[in-house]
């Protein structure tokens, strides 16, 4: 880890005069950050340390029945809020699928948002990565890409953002509190993480004089439908393969508002409106599921060893459908069931 | 157990440089004041300046769980923890598990289970363990194996470990 000087900002006025300035981060929870500090990956000069910023800690009922959720409360302290497990479940389930205990003791929301991809040749500082160093390539096309993007990918770039929180908060429409030195902006969750293009070192739009000051949650929570499933090489403390998040609203036995997102299959968390759209009015049964997958994934292409994941992201989304219909069928960290 | 340390020598984690920044915390009910560099992670700050060597440094990048400590009674990585960033906060180590000489119930049925064999994952296994128990959220042995998945024993006493949390929270006496 490189030197750097250490400042701490009790308020988001403080740590705005902080930012902006060639070198110099923010941090939260750190458990990202850090990591990749010891990996002599990132280099700040200045660490701006916002934790004191008090506004940001609160999780809360906004007046429109959603619900507000501070950037820095702690990961853990959103996924066990009383109103988060009474209302928003899906979010709940999705928070405690990633990461460990410890880890989500420490990371913050805006964090989650922020976290880097977890792609081998991005980690790997003697690697060429155009995420890391623009301009130098992707060692991942051409190597062992079995963990990598399969929809949304470009020429530059096929790494895959790991966040299961964020698949949750894409599948309920979130939106990103944002403020900067010149003002604040709400930026709805499905245009703040961007996909490669030719710019894969950006991860979202969030600009450099910005930081995330909360997230919104809207008044419908899929609380009686909802399901996350996570796949992966191992059933706990691993990045997701596939991931997908659904949330149902039934009506008279047919689906009145469908919701289905994807984690570990692109650069952001994957949802298609055609397919959502596709499944109103319909029954909530295995063929519509299956018609819904296919939409989705309309598009997608492996790179070799990440080939499986097409068909597994479909026989995901199919079977996590069907337990939204009766959430009681889910395991402890979204574990598929045997 | 009111002595303050104040540690001010200069050893490469305390130089007094301009970089340097104060800090007041508690380890395991000891108030402490160190200046210290910032880029020093509170593990590096446990083993090496107060030589509170129970914290185990594995992987020293949150993948292992060997540095798990309790901070405000919430179980935290130290290798992901600045020391700087943690002013004011409330540390327990496996040196502040025990009564004196008598060992804290999950201690006693660590040895009972056979639920170590090298040791090494041990201090943060029982430190996850008790800040697991705090939350309240684990009933069932799967909720137990989930919520642990964060430490990891290489000797493979893993199905020992489980065990030995399992009694002591079926006998309630890990307070």
């Amino acid at each position: 880890m490189n030197n750097f000087t250490y400042t701490r900002a009790h308020s988001i006025t403080e740590a705005l005069q902080h930012s902006g300035s060639t070198g110099t981060r923010f941090i939260a929870g750190g458990t990202n950050l850090l990591d990749l500090m010891k990996y002599d990956l990132t280099h700040p000069t200045g660490l701006v340390d916002i934790n004191p910023v008090t506004s940001c800690h609160n999780i809360e009922a906004t007046p429109q029945g959603g619900l507000y959720l501070g950037a820095l409360a702690t990961n853990a302290a959103t996924a066990y809020h009383p109103l988060v497990e009474a209302h928003y479940p899906l979010l709940s389930k999705a928070i405690l699928a990633g990461a460990s205990a410890q880890i989500r003791n420490m990371a913050t929301n805006g964090g989650n948002l922020l976290q880097r991809t977890r792609c081998y040749y991005f980690y790997d500082a003697a690697a060429p990565c155009n995420k890391r160093e623009p301009g130098t390539g992707c060692a991942a096309i051409p190597g062992y890409n079995r963990i990598m993007a399969i929809l949304g990918t470009s020429e530059h770039c096929i790494a895959v953002f790991p966040s299961d929180m964020c698949v949750a908060l894409a599948a309920l429409e979130a939106t990103v509190l944002i403020n900067g030195q010149h003002g604040e902006r709400q930026i709805p969750f499905a245009e703040f993480h961007r996909l490669p293009g030719d710019h894969p070192e950006k991860d979202n739009v969030l600009a450099d004089d910005e930081m995330i000051t909360g997230i919104v949650l809207p008044a419908e929570g899929f609380k009686d439908h909802y399901s996350y499933l996570k796949l992966r090489d191992r059933n706990s403390y691993a990045f997701a393969l596939v991931a997908v998040a659904t949330g149902l609203a039934l009506e008279d036995g047919l689906i009145r508002t469908a919701r289905i997102a994807l984690g570990g299959v692109a650069h952001k968390p994957w949802r298609i409106p055609e397919a959502e759209n596709f499944l109103q009015g319909k029954i909530p049964d295995r063929k519509n599921f299956a018609a819904a997958a296919d939409l989705l994934l309309k598009g997608a292409r492996g790179y070799g060893h990440n080939d499986f994941k097409i068909e597994l992201a479909k026989r995901a989304i199919i079977r996590n459908c069907m337990m939204a219909l009766d959430p009681a069928t889910q395991l402890p960290g979204a574990q598929p069931s045997l | 157990m009111s002595q303050i340390i104040t540690l001010t020598r200069p050893d490469k984690q305390t130089t007094k440089g301009s970089q340097s920044v104060p800090v007041t915390l508690r380890i395991n009910q000891q108030p402490v004041t160190v200046t210290i560099l910032p880029w020093v992670s509170l593990l590096d700050l446990l083993r090496e300046t107060l030589q509170l060597t129970g914290t185990k440094k594995g992987c020293d990048h949150g993948q292992c769980g060997a540095c798990t400590v309790l901070c405000d009674g919430k179980r935290i990585l130290s290798c992901l923890t600045l020391a700087v960033m943690k002013e004011g906060a409330d540390i327990t180590t496996i040196e502040g598990i025990a009564d004196g000489e008598a060992l804290h119930p999950l201690q006693q049925a660590f040895i009972d289970h056979d639920a170590f064999q090298c040791g090494y994952c041990t201090p943060g296994q029982i430190c996850s363990a008790l800040g697991m128990i705090a939350e309240g959220k684990a009933k069932t042995r799967a909720e137990v194996k989930e919520l642990m998945s964060g430490n990891l024993c290489r000797c493979g006493a893993n199905t020992n470990i489980i065990n030995a949390i399992m009694q002591t929270m079926e006998e309630g006496n890990h307070e």
